[in-house]
């Protein structure tokens, strides 16, 4: 008991770092006059600080160290309850809006997915858009690596925290002695990058409010966007590029990101395994996908080919999730090869999700090192990436996480199709939501969207957003009897 | 000459052996008492026991006086120490430091004046290893030695039936193949060193050592004997320092294979290399050599620190079908008891890696020292000086030069250009002679001919 209440305690501060995050919209309800939005914003945020606050001050005797397993704790119950606080606006300004809806869409804008179940965006008041559109950019890196980062919250807890919000299979590479230094450099460089993103945009011929709701969702590679048309509203090859740009860099490790900017030189780029496999993948698709439309005849010229074949491709296989097409009405090979890059090419460390490309290398080299073993018995041949050695531990918890992976996906596919969804619909809903994409095919193809389904179906895509978002693990082992056996 | 030699492990002993033989004081230190009293029982030197960074002890060796000093214990780190002392605190002339690490042999800043004052440093398991690599390019060879960067080779071949010049005497060849220069510098006979001239017949077993540029190489070894298939599969016993580095040097240009026993080694092993399969097992293990298809092998390198274990598995790669076996060998009794038996060469490191210290101790302008056979002959790089009044070497023939017995003027580096040693090659100041000397004790005699005479100064 003692230590729930730390982890409340904890829990509390956080939410007021988290009502922060209120300010950007309230400033925009200034800037546009928009006084009734403004009086929403300022309520939620009152009520946010107010109990997060009173968490805080209630549990303040029970300050203390947390442990490996109340840091778990922490980091599900952030997740959490962070999208219930950033449902408030939302239900305030949207009078028809259910829970369930607005839950959904604050959690897929913190979980960076970029599902939405609301239609007419034009319309809605810009304070809104821009409010989703924070929640992706927050959540894209991290809002407890953002508390790490800026107060010395957690003292050695903070570590643990950051490992586990943090993507990815290998999580020690210590870019400097102190976490929260670590955390602090992360943020400043994905600040930076942002910043100039917001600034291309707007010079591809963006407005202001386009450019900086795109600028937050593309680095978070959240997919939210401010038209119901998505990035098709613009029909601007120029804004496209600029878009695919960003969003294959904010498709790489930002710790190499930061090495980079730090040693002044692009080898880092080379230098890194991961960044390298999953670029070239993409950007290998492109071509083959653009070569394949222009072929079957889906587009007449293969410029026009490559365009909407590069901008939805990138899209989609950085689980970003804008469109710029229908490309549901492509053959199906093609969108089912951008839901397969989805699940894999996002690297560990980036705002994307889905497996990361680190774990498909570490399986391929796995599946690599049977054959060596099979041929050489007497062979020692420990798995390498860019150089270095991977652990074997770390090779069976990949192999642990692939197959939970799989299961989770699996099973949320069959209790979508036990709740009435036709396959591709559930199938394609379930992966989307996992990856933290956010567009699949059918009935939540890119040309609709999520409002047609249940309340129920609603929830299952909820939770496969966190699960997602958290890498299964973190989520999973609070429902292990390991985890609340003393 | 007064030298003190730090560490008495096998370096630090062969040195001191050949240069005990050429008259010095020597001082060995060492921190190991019973390794010490080894080598005092057979050799005419001092010893003393204590820790060879140490002022103290560096000064009870007598370094106040010492010509050079000779830093070769086991750790990089006390050999480095050693020489910033005997620079600053004994203004000792000399500092020579037997360093592994690549990480400081990469960094020559280092070494300089400023930092820790080496004026010489040595790898040996370096040395050994370019030699094997030599080896391994040219797998017909017994022995490659480089002279001048690498600009002209000393190469020793057996001679085997079917090459186009056995049977056939030494003319023949520069009639056979005009356009190559290259000079027969010595023939071995059933042990016998014979000096070669024109009408010597070369026969089915001969030791041929010829010297020739060394892109030259291939093309004079095809006229010795049949070339054999380039190599292309290696396999190498022992993961220590040299099996190591002579991995990563192949292992992009080769299929390397590598045993060690050591199961941690190994995984330290297989991080570091990256296209070298690295096998856990026994050297020994023949059944493992069959499962790695040891038949299909062109050379086999046994390279472990144990010369009986070494012996055994190059025998049994031998016996499995290997074209080419290496065996490293420290113990002298063994080289010479295996030389030319089913083991192919028998690498004495000892001998390998001395040329380049001694070129060091010795006096004169000695660029290059390499043992040939053992030790009973040598190889060496002189440069001359002088003029015709000065020097007995400078503008004269080579006909014209008193050189003694034994000893034959193989080649001269002039610039870039490689000039093979003929009877009216008139010799130029600061060329690079290479010398071959038969006969070990008339090296002495061969240095002092280089010596220029005082007049010059």
């Amino acid at each position: 008991m003692q230590r729930t209440l730390t982890v409340i305690h904890a829990l509390g501060l956080l939410l007021v770092v988290f009502s922060a995050a209120y300010l950007l919209p309230v400033i925009t309800a200034v800037i546009y006059a928009d006084y009734a939005i403004l009086l929403d914003f300022l309520v939620a945020m009152v009520w946010t600080l107010a109990i997060g606050f009173l968490m805080w001050l209630l549990t303040r005797r029970s300050k203390g160290e947390l442990s490996i397993r109340h840091g778990y704790l922490l980091v599900v119950a952030m997740w959490t309850a962070m999208p219930m606080f950033a449902t408030l606006p939302l239900l305030l300004a949207i009078p028809d809006l259910s829970f369930t809806d607005a839950y959904f869409e604050t959690m897929s804008g913190l979980t960076t997915t970029g599902a939405t179940v609301l239609t007419g965006l034009d319309s809605l008041p810009p304070a809104i858009n821009v409010w989703r559109h924070e929640l992706n950019w927050v959540g894209g890196l991290g809002i407890i690596v953002l508390a790490v980062a800026v107060l010395p919250l957690l003292g050695v807890g903070g570590r643990q925290l950051f490992k586990a919000e943090t993507p990815g299979p290998m999580k020690d590479t210590a870019l400097t002695p102190r976490i929260a230094e670590t955390a602090r450099n992360l943020w400043v460089v994905y600040v930076a990058i942002t910043m100039v993103c917001i600034g291309a945009l707007k010079w591809a011929g963006m407005d202001w409010l386009d450019a900086v709701c795109h600028g937050f969702s593309a680095m978070g590679l959240g997919g939210f966007s401010t038209h119901d048309a998505s990035i098709g509203y613009f029909n601007s090859p120029l804004i496209e590029f600029v878009m695919i740009v960003f969003m294959l860099f904010a498709v790489v490790n930002f710790a190499t990101h930061f090495l980079a900017w730090r040693g002044k030189s692009l080898g880092v780029y080379l230098r890194d395994a991961e960044a390298v496999a999953s670029l070239s993948l993409i950007l290998a698709s492109c071509l083959g996908i653009a070569l394949f439309l222009w072929w079957q005849g889906t587009y007449t010229g293969f410029w026009a080919a490559l365009r909407h074949a590069s901008f939805n491709l990138v899209s989609i296989a950085t689980s970003s999730g804008y469109a710029s097409v229908d490309y549901a009405q492509w053959p199906i090979f093609a969108p089912l090869w951008m839901m397969f890059l989805t699940a894999i090419a996002a690297s560990s460390g980036s705002t994307g999700g889905g497996i990361k490309m680190i774990r498909t290398l570490v399986l391929f080299k796995q599946a690599g090192r049977e054959f060596v073993k099979l041929l050489h018995p007497a062979a020692v041949n420990p798995m390498k990436i860019g150089g270095h050695v991977v652990p074997n531990n770390i090779v069976f918890a990949v192999l642990g996480f692939i197959f939970l992976y799989f299961m989770t996906i699996v099973t949320l596919t069959f209790v979508l199709l036990i709740s009435g969804m036709d396959f591709i619909t559930a199938f394609t809903a379930v992966l989307a939501s996992i990856n933290n994409c956010g567009p699949g095919l059918g009935q939540v193809g890119p040309a609709s969207n999520y409002q047609g389904l249940t309340n129920f179906q609603t929830w299952v895509c909820t939770f496969g957003m966190l699960v997602g978002r958290l890498e299964i693990f973190t989520v999973l082992i609070l429902f292990t009897p390991h985890f609340w056996r003393r | 000459m007064k030298i003190l030699i730090l560490g008495a492990g096998q370096v630090g002993s062969t040195v001191a052996e050949s240069l005990v033989s050429e008259a010095n004081d020597i001082t060995v230190v060492d921190s190991d008492g019973d390794k010490l009293r080894l080598l005092q029982d057979r050799l005419d030197l001092r010893t003393l026991t204590g820790n060879a960074a140490h002022p103290s002890v560096l000064e009870q060796a007598g370094i106040a006086d010492a010509d050079m000093l000779l830093a070769v214990t086991q750790s990089d780190e006390v050999n480095l120490v050693a020489c910033k002392l005997a620079a600053t605190l004994y203004n000792t002339p000399t500092r020579i430091a037997r360093i592994r690490a690549t990480d400081y042999l990469e960094r020559p800043e280092v070494f300089s004046a400023d930092n820790f004052c080496v004026d010489f440093s040595i790898c040996p398991e370096q040395i050994l290893t370019e030699y094997i690599v030599k080896l391994i390019e040219f797998p017909e060879a017994l022995q490659v030695q480089r002279f001048s960067q690498g600009k002209a080779s000393l190469v020793a071949v057996r001679a085997f039936e079917g090459g186009p010049l056995v049977g056939k005497p030494l003319s023949f060849l520069r009639s056979h193949m005009p356009q190559v220069e290259t000079r027969v510098a010595a023939i071995f006979r059933k042990d016998g060193p014979l000096i070669p001239e024109g009408s010597t017949v070369i026969e089915d077993g001969d030791e041929i050592f010829f010297i020739a540029a060394t892109g030259n190489i291939r093309s004079v070894l095809n006229e010795m004997r049949r070339m054999d298939k380039p190599t292309k599969r290696v396999m190498i016993v022992g993961g220590g320092n040299i099996g190591r580095r002579l991995a990563k040097t192949l292992e992009n240009d080769y299929q390397v294979k590598l045993i060690e026993h050591n199961k941690k080694s190994c995984e330290r092993l297989a991080g570091e290399l990256a296209n070298t399969l690295v096998l856990n097992g026994d050297g020994t293990d023949e059944k493992l050599m069959q499962q790695e298809h040891v038949d299909e092998i062109d050379v086999f390198c046994a390279l472990t620190n144990d010369d009986e274990n070494n012996i055994m598995s190059a025998l049994l790669a031998k016996q499995g079908g290997a074209r080419k076996v290496i065996a490293l060998i420290n113990r002298s009794a063994y080289v010479d008891l295996l030389q030319g038996g089913k083991i192919d060469i028998a690498l004495s490191p000892a001998q390998v890696t001395i040329g380049s210290l001694l070129a060091y101790v010795r006096q004169g302008d000695v660029v290059a020292v390499h043992s040939l056979r053992r030790g009973a002959a040598e190889a060496l790089e002189l440069v001359a000086h002088g003029d015709r009044q000065s020097s007995r070497v400078v503008g004269r023939r080579i006909d014209e030069i008193d050189l003694p017995k034994g000893a034959t003027i193989g080649a001269l580096v002039r610039g870039d250009q490689v000039i093979m040693g003929h009877h009216d090659t008139l010799i130029e100041a600061e060329d690079h002679v290479i010398v071959f000397v038969i006969d070990k004790r008339t090296v002495k005699k061969v240095e002092k001919l280089f010596q220029v005479s005082l007049g010059f100064f």
